[in-house]
């Protein structure tokens, strides 16, 4: 989902650069503000900013015969929401542009777009309708997981045919669907998948914390 | 979930992504597999420009080698993992204490 450094025009970067950091700067002080609340939850926010800077290192195969990377921000966004997974995600990106080479500086504000914010967003959404459906946790964190990284590259794909719309924005957007979002399926049921393992220890370990976040199914809690 | 529930599911995870790697067995980068799919992004937009797409920008440093790369990559993995297998651990540890 990296949109690679040089390759949106200007424009669009910086209507990308505004949306994002008005989330990161909110996310910002919503960090602040569960760290006061709750100072136990620091260290869940270490694991979830953790569990990003994983699973967006892990460049895995699908079956389309190309290879692309899980993102991880279905665990933050279930645990704080989409605008603290949003600044955990600016740290993973950050890494990544300046060591790796991977997306970039000019192009962070789209990459926070589609993997801190629509992802995150998603992940959250499907999260809080599920645990209000009466579904258990566990079984709500693998499709707020399955559905924010395989919405993370749905986002990108539109980014870039908002951005080159050649010839035609729906061929333009079908064609880099094709390259994201198909490829990203099963690598999305695998996030899913490592998601709920975490998130079946946390339960297990820290049952009382994730009460007092108020993340846990009302029968759970 | 019990310890056989969170073995099989660890087990389909493996399964899911070993299969790519059998079906296409024998394919490599040179035949068009196993690419990344960031880089066929930015070859899709530079045919849709025509073939004349120029970056505005370039990475302001560049790993500078594949050796590198990979160093960077597992540095990356490495960071994340000792962070959750730290707090898992103590709270592990917490756990059975209060048990």
């Amino acid at each position: 989902m990296h949109i690679m450094e040089g390759y949106l025009p200007l424009e669009w970067c910086i209507i990308w650069f505004v949306i994002s950091f008005i989330v990161v700067a909110y996310g910002v002080y919503q960090i602040k503000k569960i760290v006061d609340e709750t100072p136990e939850s620091k260290a869940l926010l270490a694991v979830s900013g953790a569990f990003m800077f994983v699973l967006s290192s892990l460049k895995l195969p699908s079956v389309t015969g190309s290879c692309s990377h899980p993102c991880g921000n279905g665990l933050g966004a279930a645990l704080f929401g989409p605008a603290v997974t949003a600044v955990l995600a600016t740290i993973v990106l950050l890494f990544q542009a300046i060591l790796l080479a991977h997306g970039g500086l000019t192009t962070l504000g789209a990459n926070i777009f589609s993997m801190g914010i629509i992802g995150p967003v998603v992940a959250w959404a499907v999260y809080k309708a599920l645990i209000k459906a009466n579904m258990s946790s566990t079984v709500a964190v693998f499709f707020a997981a399955f559905l924010g990284d395989l919405l993370t590259y749905v986002a990108t794909s539109f980014q870039l045919a908002l951005a080159f719309p050649a010839p035609s924005f729906g061929s333009a957007l079908s064609k880099f669907l094709v390259i994201f979002a198909v490829t990203q399926v099963p690598l999305a049921i695998g996030e899913g998948i490592l998601t709920v393992i975490i998130w079946d220890r946390l339960k297990e370990y820290k049952p009382k914390l994730l009460d007092k976040l108020g993340v846990l199914a009302p029968k759970e809690a | 979930m019990d310890k056989t529930t969170l073995i099989i599911l660890a087990v389909v995870c493996i399964i899911l992504f070993v299969a790519p790697l059998i079906i296409f067995n024998g394919h490599g980068e040179d035949d068009g597999y196993f690419g990344g799919a960031d880089d066929a992004a930015g070859e899709a937009i530079n045919e849709s420009q025509g073939g004349k797409y120029e970056p505005w920008a370039s990475a302001i440093w560049e790993p500078p080698s594949g050796e590198i790369e990979s160093l960077l990559f597992a540095l990356q993995a490495a960071i994340g993992a000792i962070i959750i297998g730290y707090f898992f651990g103590y709270w592990r540890g917490q756990k059975s204490k209060e048990d």
